[in-house]
């Protein structure tokens, strides 16, 4: 009986993330096709479209009558033109993806990275991420959303934010010239800065990590003697899709003393972009063989796993597919891109009503050619 | 189906991504075998200078008599095997059905490694130039001539990142634990069975289990491995040569461009060589980089092509359990058709000519494979480009080209066979430091003498000869704690 109330909560919390989603996506299209809100780029493609977007789209589903968005609509300038005039006068940030070489894509934003992060604030377990604790970002710097993205959530609850110099363009050319041993040199100097912070007293407990730094701070830190949980930390938020079982395992047991009620160090894994946001993860519990799903932040973003061969049509739960991702904020729309990742879809549950995906991984198709976790 | 693990330090580890190891005919799974993440690796590493630790309390001596041991057990034994347990027999046709080498070529490759760990105690002798091997563990020593020598190990362990295509290179890494190193092994993703069954022989031989590390795994693994040990080899193609070209710390070993060269003075009894010639391109299903892959004359190039065509052409793939199988199967998915689309793009150059072409289509496709049939192809110019191409199976050209400018146009050589009694010929070619072994006579280019060294000197590339001065007073010291076997201080 109980079971059966549990299902049909489920089904009703279903039903309403879904009615919630279909009314944002509404709410948003009217947005940024109406002459008034909408930015240069969008309102200049509606002619295209040949329909109206405003009347004809009326819920999620009906994004699929608008063409693919394509990344490359990114590159270069002017920037302006994805501002909604709805939003005019309001200070502006533009963040930057890929640019290792050639012109990167850019992404204007007002609010959004505070939006989501304070959003992902609210997962976090007190416990291990206290409120007030300092932060360390070991993380890229310069034109990205993460660095600052990160230092808001920091001062959303109400620590100090210390960061590392971290060119992630130039990692990416150490790997492509085969420069193993600048590149060693570079993770070192970058290291180095983390350990410096970490022992000036700053009494940082909480960090964001890439896995590749995560390990190298741990390694370094163990052979000076001491450890992550040694020096104070208790709480890591990191991404990427290196976080696979096998290395989330090897990280708890291995780097973090074991999982966090023994090891006093809480680690939640996190799937995002500059484009989308951030999606957040169920917790990984040695139990459930450490696997790993996420939710996106909807109906702000949303998450789906599409055909390889039709990216209309998501595949069924548990089979693999190609990330597609939309982005629904009045600073930013995204009806449906195809991410380089592939996973498998996940179905909802009481936490996030919505689908999900676990397994994320680059996607096969352009797998060889992707560097993936270069710093 | 057998679970293989991760070897940490001797100690097994299932790890959470698997890979699964299918026949390559049927499809029928064998194995699953536990794949480990580069930081599992740099990790272990950090605890390699306690495996020299741990061989260096064995006497070389007792070591190479257990590794003597080993190799009858590797031959002859029912051992350990992930949580199973394999004879010899299942060892042949795990190999085979995983690679898709013809069971007795598996064969031959296990004997091949027998023979390297029965004879180490000659091999070592050889490869030291008759050094103690007292004196490479304690790390000096007294000459008999009266004089203080040092080699230095300049790494714990020898790492090794292992190709799935030829079980026989695993005898390159074999004197390492005589040489009282650790060994820290990333097995080839089909070939998993060798370094395990080496390493199950050892442990059995009493070569403690904690010098051993296997790891199974993606790239990752591999340049985790690479990077973590201060000496390793790696077995790749061209560019991964190429990759590690002046790195002291890694030996890369690549295709091997191996050749025969005939003299203007022996050219013309050219049949009395087609023996050999026929054997170093065929055996092994031409998969070796000792397999010679190109045969070089100023005249009677076509004939000798034809004739060694006439030879290999006919032959048919095999099941892999026939005793007379001789192709390997290409397991990979697409991996024969491109390599045959790039014979065909050469094919179509001027002055070359496919001499085998008469005995049908050289691909052969099956459902979950392919084969590739013996090949050779007559270039009346060193500068066709498919004169100096290798692939993984019998395939060979034959090159005519004066043999005044031969040396100059071989390109690099891992084994040259020269069939020459010209003198200023062989002078030469013992001059030229693209050829690597050099063969003088119809000597097969895979008949590798175990007794000579392989692509450089191990010894050279894991110890380092130094000086090791003593003041006078100390010298009788040393002297006699050589003699008595304990180390002065």
């Amino acid at each position: 009986m109980e079971s059966s109330t549990t299902v049909l909560d489920l089904d009703s919390a279903i039903q309403q993330a879904r009615e919630r989603l279909d009314a944002h996506t509404v709410e948003m299209v009217a947005w940024h096709f109406h002459e008034s809100t909408g930015c240069p780029f969008w309102l200049e493609k509606k002619r295209e479209f040949g329909f109206d977007p405003l009347t004809q789209i009326r819920g999620f589903d009906d994004l699929r009558k608008l063409p693919p968005f394509e990344d490359e609509w990114l590159r270069g300038g002017p920037v302006r033109r994805w501002v909604p005039k709805g939003l005019s006068g309001k200070p502006v940030f533009v963040f930057e993806t890929g640019g290792t070489t050639g012109i990167p894509k850019s992404r204007v934003v007002i609010d959004d990275h505070r939006i989501d992060y304070e959003l992902f604030s609210e997962t976090l377990p007190e416990t291990y991420f206290p409120k007030g604790a300092n932060w360390l970002m070991l993380g890229p710097s310069g034109p990205r959303r993460l660095r600052l993205a990160v230092e808001h959530l920091c001062q959303h609850r109400g620590g100090i934010c210390f960061c590392v110099d971290l060119d992630p363009r130039w990692v990416i050319k150490l790997i492509k010239k085969g420069w193993m041993e600048h590149l060693e040199a570079y993770k070192k100097h970058v290291i180095e800065q983390a350990v410096t912070i970490l022992t000036a007293g700053h009494a940082i407990q909480c960090m964001f990590a890439t896995p590749k730094l995560l390990e190298s701070l741990a390694i370094e830190l163990e052979d000076r003697g001491t450890s992550i949980p040694e020096i104070g930390i208790t709480g890591i938020f990191s991404g990427g899709t290196e976080f696979t079982p096998q290395w989330t395992r090897y990280a708890v047991e291995e780097l973090l003393g074991g999982p966090p009620e023994v090891g006093g160090v809480y680690m939640t894994p996190t799937y995002g972009n500059t484009l989308m946001g951030l999606a957040c993860g169920k917790p990984v519990r040695a139990e459930d063989a450490y696997k790993i799903a996420y939710y996106a932040p909807q109906p702000r973003a949303v998450i789906e796993v599409v055909d390889f061969d039709d990216r209309r049509s998501c595949v069924g739960y548990g089979a693999t597919g190609r990330v597609k991702l939309t982005t629904l904020t009045r600073e930013f729309f995204v009806p449906g891109f195809l991410e380089r990742d592939e996973g498998e879809r996940e179905p909802p549950y009481e936490r996030y009503p919505w689908d999900g995906i676990r397994g994320v991984r680059p996607f096969r198709g352009v797998a060889a050619q992707t560097t993936v976790g270069v710093y | 189906m057998l679970k293989i693990p991760v070897l940490r330090w001797g100690d097994p580890y299932t790890s959470l991504d698997v890979d699964r190891i299918s026949h390559f005919l049927t499809g029928e799974p064998i194995a699953e075998v536990s794949q480990a993440n580069g930081g599992i690796v740099r990790r272990d590493l950090r605890r390699a200078s306690r495996a020299r630790a741990i061989l260096r309390e064995m006497p070389a001596r007792d070591l190479i008599r257990r590794v003597r041991a080993a190799g009858r057990l590797y031959e002859d034994a029912t051992l350990p095997m992930g949580d199973g347990s394999q004879s010899p027999d299942d060892f042949v046709r795990q190999q085979s059905a995983s690679t898709g080498l013809p069971e007795s070529m598996c064969r031959a490759n296990m004997r091949k490694n027998a023979f390297v760990l029965e004879n180490m105690e000659r091999i070592l002798d050889c490869l030291t130039r008759g050094l103690d091997p007292d004196i490479l563990s304690r790390g000096y020593g007294v000459e008999s001539r009266g004089v203080v020598v040092s080699y230095q190990a300049q790494s714990p362990v020898l790492g090794a990142v292992l190709p799935s295509n030829s079980p026989g290179v695993h005898t390159l890494w074999l004197p390492a634990i005589p040489l009282q190193l650790g060994l820290v092994l990333k097995p080839g993703p089909q070939e998993p069975w060798t370094p395990y069954r080496l390493v199950a022989a050892f442990a059995e031989a009493g070569i403690p289990r904690d010098v051993f590390c296997l790891y199974p795994g993606g790239p990752e693994a591999g340049a985790a491995v690479l990077s973590s040990c201060d000496r390793a080899m790696i077995f790749g193609g061209s560019a991964t040569v190429e990759q590690y070209r002046g790195d002291p710390r890694v030996q890369a070993h690549g295709p091997g461009f191996s050749k025969i060269l005939i003299g203007d003075d022996l050219v013309d009894r050219w049949e009395e060589f087609l023996d050999p010639i026929v054997e170093s391109i065929y055996i092994n299903s031409g998969r070796g980089c000792i397999n010679c892959s190109g045969v070089w004359a100023s005249r009677h190039t076509k004939a000798i092509a034809a004739a060694i065509a006439e030879r290999i052409g006919p032959v048919e793939p095999r099941p892999p359990d026939d005793p007379h199988a001789g192709l390997a199967a290409f397991t990979i998915p697409g991996a024969a058709t491109a390599v045959w689309s790039m014979i065909e793009a050469d094919l179509k150059e001027n002055g070359v000519t496919d001499m085998t072409d008469r005995w049908g289509s050289r691909l052969v496709e099956l459902d979950r494979c392919a084969y590739l049939r013996p090949m050779v192809v007559h270039c009346e110019s060193p500068a066709n480009a498919i004169a100096r191409k290798e692939f993984m199976f019998p395939f060979a050209t034959v090159v005519q080209c004066p043999q005044e400018e031969m040396i100059a146009r071989i390109g690099p050589t891992l084994v040259g066979s020269a069939i020459t009694e010209d003198a200023s010929f062989l002078r030469a070619l013992g001059d030229a430091t693209h050829v690597d072994r050099l063969n003088v006579g119809p000597i097969p280019t895979t008949r590798l003498n175990w007794l000579q060294p392989h692509e450089g000197n191990l010894i050279e590339f894991l110890f380092r000869s130094r000086a090791y001065q003593v003041a006078e007073d100390r010298f009788a010291a040393i002297q006699s704690a050589v003699a008595c076997g304990c180390a002065a201080t």
